[in-house]
């Protein structure tokens, strides 16, 4: 479906995608994870032929030219990017008829989307005048329409509220049981439980490749989980046999190699100090763990 | 005296309304966490609050004196970092913080010292000579930050300052902001990473410019109702798919991460005693699902 | 003091990083100085010309030959009919037309007025003066000597002419286009990038975000308006001096005042640009407005400040607005100490125009900056 060879990409003298491959194959959802300037647009552009690779190749449905297999690609940048002082209704006819369709095969599929995106009893309604999140939803309308086989993604979720979030992620997941396959960056590590496989990018170059469950297999060490209030932690517990300390929300996530010896030296050591109310529990390494720990041997 | 005390503070641009009435109260030397989506009114608050925008109506005061007539004063007092990390890219690191060592009007000497102090605060050390386009996300969000606190500001103001890092640096950027609200600093945050918000005293939650939740993490768990369970699961969607089509009776199920959460009443935990559920307390996301469903359910959108 | 100072200091390392804009500041005037000064020519020559002789005499080729040794007119083609004529000037092959009856030299000799019919395509004005009168010119001397020869053919003897005016061309005498050119190129120069580069350079920190941090500071206003206007009032000079340099190396242009005072009053009109990029600077928000706007500023000081046009020939109302350009006043003393080489005593009204308009601009600018974002 998608094939990236040792595809690199400069902008001027900075390097902003430094030797990727990759392969994706039909009817994934393919996660392309990492921060901000990691890569992940400069990728995403390459594949829907917005740019050309410095060096390498990449094919897309076979196709090493992409302008011969627009018609199958769909595109929705991160930026939005529809026009704000057209409706809903009237965005998704633009771009309908941009792919060349019919006004009645417009409707007929305009209106099964819009259903589809919960955004019929907006359809008159100026894109400006939506929510962050009902924007996003109908970016992904407006590149629907044509029924494209592999759609692209950039950052579609980003700070879109943590429902729209969902509903966005559970539009995604329909479409791909319909047989769309589906490109998606996203800054979110527990999106990436979504997707089949994810690639965790960082400065320019993958870092690792596999799916969810893969990539939490290879992760070579274990977790604990320790509840405090306390805000010293890492203070306290520097002597203990522990690689890394990172905040999860209120909790702490303590990388260590033996839970056994860890836990006995921080209930010792917490003791010791009468800090109380603690709860310490192993558990399984999320997929922000995973990237915690590949970030770090980057560097 | 709060640190930030807002009465009724609503911005307008044309008919839309971007923050609608707000009014809160932020204690001094506390973290306080402002969460939202994009575009619910966030950014546009504290920028009223740094004086880079005029109220359209209501007002606004901090450690006192009010946003309205004392923006001049108030700025001796305040620090502000915005999502952008306002750097020179063309200026090295250290010639960044001389620059805002100036622009406070910082002695010969207190400059020197903050600006040694900020360098090791932002273990940029070692990169001092280097120009901050060169900079990465992270290593530029802290010198941002050491130049919006060179002048040691009493109230520290954050804009989406996580935005665009990775995870390791935004870990290292809040020890630093913990360090520095025990120091006494007072902190307000906004973020719309929702893991983030943990880490505050107080929490106010901002959703299409009216406040809809405003209290301790404590407090706002407790607004939610019923049982929070979790599925642990490899395929959230499939499973999601599976629980939605089986009709049972449940308050909401959403995905998340590697799981499904599923909020029920006490006695609607039978209905589900055949998967692996474990039984657990709300987290801020949890919270924020809960309470943005049930304003639009108000706002019938 | 601090502040300011660490805005310069800032300002100044920018700069020195930036070498593309640098060099620029550098190369802009050269390019521009030498390409106008040598391309502007407002005295137009070499006229390509189509001649229909129907008479075919002495007399004709007589009156061709002071035509074309005026260098006025090229006679590029000989055309055998009206309609040649009318085709080749229609085609735009030939921007005159010069046509001779067949009775010329007949009518001369019976000293009857002998008619010569010029076409000139006057599509492009100047060229078409400059045919007009020089044609008018040779007719006239052509037949004062004719006229002459004639009277010393009755009495005998030679005669003066009547009377004779002698034009006595000051300041310019070699009616050179480029010592007027230059001063004024100058000018246009220095209004283009100081308007420009001060409107974009507040308006870029706008955009990049870094306007917002310097507002949270207690920055005032005109620090950070001097804190743009002294590196660039700087920036200025140094493109005058490259300016002069080209204009006395390159076109032999002779400074007839005192230099130091050029130096002196140019300040005025430097910062009277950069207050007028400042003040395009507190309205518009993007750099593309800036620079829309800055085009605003260019076209009006290019045709109406007397660079290309002369003020006098103007419709008041376009005059009066020529007076709201610091341009028109700068042209004016440049020209004066240049090329009259006049002293202060001469140009004080226009620095006084200008001290004008540099304090309603900067006081506007100050009062209109917003301490704002939105």
């Amino acid at each position: 479906m998608i094939t990236l060879t040792n595809v690199t990409k400069y902008y001027g003298t900075r390097m902003a995608v430094n030797g990727v491959s990759l392969e994706v194959k039909n009817g994934e959802i393919f996660g392309l994870v990492g921060p901000d300037g990691a890569g992940k647009t400069t990728i995403i552009r390459m594949l829907a032929g917005l740019l050309a690779p410095t060096s390498g190749t990449l094919t897309v449905l076979g196709a090493a030219n992409p302008e011969k297999i627009k018609e199958h690609l769909g595109y929705v940048p991160q930026k939005f990017s529809l026009y704000g002082d057209l409706t809903v209704m009237e965005n998704i006819r633009v771009f309908g008829a941009l792919y060349g369709q019919s006004a009645e095969k417009i409707d007929v599929v305009a209106s099964h989307i819009l259903g589809f995106t919960n955004l019929m009893s907006f359809k008159d309604r100026l894109a400006d005048n939506l929510s962050g999140g009902m924007k996003q939803k109908l970016a992904l309308a407006a590149g629907l329409m044509h029924q494209p086989q592999l759609f692209f993604l950039d950052e579609p979720t980003t700070g879109v509220d943590p429902v729209s979030r969902r509903e966005f992620w559970q539009m995604l997941f329909k479409l791909n049981k319909e047989g769309t396959s589906i490109f998606v960056s996203t800054p979110y590590m527990d999106e990436a439980e979504f997707c089949t496989r994810v690639a965790f990018l960082h400065n320019g170059q993958i870092v690792s490749c596999d799916s969810p469950e893969g990539l939490r297999q290879a992760y070579p060490y274990k977790v604990l989980e320790l509840g405090t209030k306390d805000r010293d932690i890492k203070e306290h517990l520097k002597k203990c046999s522990i690689l890394d300390i990172n905040m999860f929300g209120d909790k702490y996530h303590l990388v260590v190699e033996d839970v056994t010896l860890a836990t006995t030296q921080i209930q010792s050591v917490l003791g010791e100090m009468n800090i109380e109310n603690i709860t310490l529990e192993e558990i399984q390494p999320t997929l922000e763990d995973v990237f915690v720990a590949l970030a770090r041997e980057v560097f | 005296m709060y640190a930030v005390e807002l009465t009724n503070l609503t911005r307008r641009f044309g008919d839309f309304t971007a923050v609608n009435n707000l009014s809160l109260q932020i204690k001094q030397g506390s973290i306080y966490g402002f969460l939202g989506p994009n575009g619910s009114g966030k950014s546009t608050t504290i920028r009223m609050l740094c004086g880079l925008m005029t109220p359209t109506s209501g007002s606004g005061k901090i450690l006192g004196l009010d946003i309205a007539h004392d923006s001049e004063d108030i700025k001796h007092k305040i620090g502000y970092m915005s999502q952008k990390f306002s750097l020179y890219d063309d200026l090295t690191v250290k010639q960044n913080l001389e620059f805002y060592a100036g622009m406070y009007s910082l002695s010969e000497d207190v400059g020197e010292r903050r600006i040694k102090e900020m360098l090791s605060l932002a273990d940029l050390e070692d990169r001092q000579n280097e120009l901050v386009v060169n900079l990465s996300g992270g290593w530029k969000q802290r010198l941002a930050l050491g130049c919006a606190i060179i002048h040691t500001p009493q109230i520290l103001f954050l804009d989406e300052p996580t935005g665009g890092v990775d995870p390791k640096s935004r870990r290292m950027f809040w020890e630093i902001i913990y360090k520095l609200a025990s120091q006494g600093t007072t902190i307000m945050v906004t973020t719309h990473f929702m893991d983030e918000a943990e880490h505050c005293d107080e929490i106010g939650f901002i959703f299409e410019g009216n406040l809809i939740a405003n209290g301790t993490p404590s407090q706002l768990i407790k607004m939610v109702p019923g049982v929070l369970v979790r599925i642990a699961t490899h395929e959230p969607m499939e499973l999601l798919e599976t629980m939605i089509a089986s009709s049972f009776p449940y308050l909401d199920i959403y995905p998340f991460g590697a799981s499904l959460h599923i909020l029920l009443e006490e006695d609607q935990l039978a209905q589900i005693a055949a998967f692996p559920y474990k039984q657990i307390t709300p987290g801020l996301e949890d919270v924020f699902v809960y309470l943005v469903k049930s304003k639009r359910k108000e706002m019938k959108i | 003091m601090k502040r300011l100072r660490a805005l310069l200091i800032k300002e100044f390392i920018q700069m020195r990083r930036d070498k593309l804009t640098l060099a620029m500041m550098l190369v802009f005037p050269m390019v521009q100085l030498l390409l106008f000064g040598y391309a502007i020519n407002t005295d137009v020559k070499h006229l390509p010309t189509i001649v229909f002789d129907q008479s075919l005499q002495q007399d004709s080729r007589d009156l061709l030959n002071s035509l074309t040794s005026s260098e006025y007119f090229d006679i590029k083609y000989v055309a055998n009919s009206f309609q040649e004529i009318n085709d080749a000037v229609d085609s735009g092959k030939t921007k005159v037309g010069i046509i001779i009856p067949p009775d010329f030299s007949e009518n001369l000799k019976h000293g009857r007025t002998a008619t010569v019919q010029v076409i000139v395509d006057a599509t492009d004005s100047l060229s078409a003066s400059s045919a007009i009168s020089a044609a008018q010119l040779i007719g006239q001397l052509k037949s004062q000597k004719i006229l002459l020869q004639k009277m010393q053919g009755y009495t005998g003897h030679a005669t003066q002419n009547p009377y004779e005016i002698r034009i006595r061309p000051w300041y310019n005498s070699d009616f050179v286009s480029a010592f007027y050119m230059v001063p004024g190129i100058m000018g246009v120069i220095l209004t283009m990038t100081m308007v420009m580069i001060t409107s974009m350079a507040i308006v870029r920190e706008r955009e990049r975000g870094t306007l917002e941090q310097l507002i949270v500071t207690p920055m005032k206003n005109w620090e950070l308006m001097m804190g743009k206007i002294i590196p660039y009032s700087i920036v200025g000079y140094v493109q005058v001096t490259v300016s002069i340099l080209v204009g006395i190396l390159v076109f032999d242009l002779p400074i007839r005042g005192s230099l130091g005072l050029l130096y002196g009053l140019t300040s005025f009109f430097i910062i009277a640009s950069l207050a007028q990029g400042i003040l395009i600077s507190t309205v518009a928000k993007t750099q593309m407005q800036a620079m829309q706007m800055s085009f605003f500023v260019f076209l009006p000081s290019i045709l109406l400040s007397g660079f290309m046009f002369p003020r006098e020939a103007m419709p008041l109302f376009f005059n009066l607005l020529g007076n709201i350009l610091p341009l028109t006043f700068y042209l004016q003393i440049m020209r004066s100490i240049i090329l009259k080489g006049v002293g202060f005593s001469i140009v004080w009204p226009q620095v006084l125009s200008l001290i004008i308009y540099i304090m309603i601009a900067l006081v506007i600018s100050i009062k209109k900056f917003q301490k704002k974002v939105a």
